[in-house]
């Protein structure tokens, strides 16, 4: 019985759990707020620290808000997650690279 | 044999979690990222076609983005704590949470309405350049998934008025918008960075 509701606690997230990502997530907004506002670095830096920053605050949203894991409960969310990012990795990157290159053969820029 | 029997329970509960219900909607919501993936593309092709109109430095107010974004964290923490509430077969203390989470959002869809229609008296609607096309429709689309969200909430919160206990359906449900809630937050994470903050440095 002990075991059903710790497991349970794992898998739904806990006040403490939710908690974590909260205080997380907020210091990784504002980071990022705080980055751009003070100008603190130069643009290209900023541009890639605020980047990071979102990408490490999506992990945190993944882990503490949707409860995402390694177990095998999880396996095939995981695999769809997977196979989206890649996809939209493809997406992204691609259409910037088609676009950029399609403007510069047809000297629109 | 007692380790036995705590592994049967084990399963039954990763049996009860993976229903699929939740995953289906899990792979809705993936599809939903691909949506969200394509106007982030366009926005990051039309991002420097002003056409002689302003740029995202001269439209965008950062205070308000930031409160925007404080008033969806903050939601989607309280949407948490509605879930554990859930789980505990709490029912009142649950729709409290909920009504909580509901009016943060009413809060942050007042702030964008607010903020497009300003822009739009202004004359930068989405008819001034390509930028600002594609920057309405992203962040339109993003403020329409929480219209939707907020509708279902409000018919969830209509289902559980006067029930005293949650059956598994009832959780599933609240289950998926849950994924949908958290998951509107990640997309806007992807906003503030990639549309706003970077359109002001």
């Amino acid at each position: 019985m002990g075991d059903h509701i710790s497991s349970s606690g794992e898998s739904h997230g806990s006040v403490g759990s939710y908690l974590t990502g909260f205080v997380l997530a907020v210091i990784l907004t504002v980071a990022s707020f705080g980055l751009v506002m003070s100008h603190a670095m130069s643009p290209a830096g900023t541009g890639g620290a605020i980047a990071l920053l979102a990408v490490v605050q999506i992990v945190v949203h993944l882990i503490y808000f949707l409860h995402m894991n390694g177990s095998s409960e999880q396996r095939w969310n995981v695999m769809a997650f997977v196979f989206t990012v890649l996809s939209v990795l493809v997406l992204v990157a691609g259409t910037m690279f088609i676009m950029h290159d399609t403007a510069i053969n047809m000297m629109s820029r | 044999m007692a380790q036995n029997m705590t592994a049967d329970a084990a399963h039954a509960h990763d049996e009860h979690h993976e229903s699929p219900v939740v995953f289906g909607f899990w792979l809705y919501l993936m599809t939903d990222c691909i949506i969200f993936g394509t106007l982030f593309a366009v926005f990051a092709v039309l991002r420097d076609q002003f056409a002689g109109g302003p740029t995202g430095h001269e439209v965008f107010e950062l205070s308000g983005v930031g409160i925007e974004t404080a008033i969806l964290l903050f939601s989607s923490i309280t949407y948490g704590f509605g879930m554990i509430a859930a789980h505990e077969n709490k029912v009142s203390t649950m729709r409290t949470w909920l009504g909580v989470t509901f009016l943060l959002g009413l809060g942050f869809l007042f702030m964008e309405i607010r903020e497009f229609s300003h822009m739009i008296a202004e004359g930068n609607g989405p008819d001034r350049s390509a930028f600002l096309s594609a920057f309405f429709t992203l962040v339109g689309t993003h403020g329409l998934h929480v219209t939707c969200g907020l509708l279902w909430m409000a018919v969830l919160l209509f289902q559980t008025a006067g029930k005293t206990e949650l059956n598994e359906r009832m959780i599933g449900k609240l289950t998926c918008l849950s994924l949908f809630w958290h998951f509107l937050d990640i997309v806007w994470i992807c906003v503030f960075t990639f549309v706003y903050l970077m359109s002001v440095i």
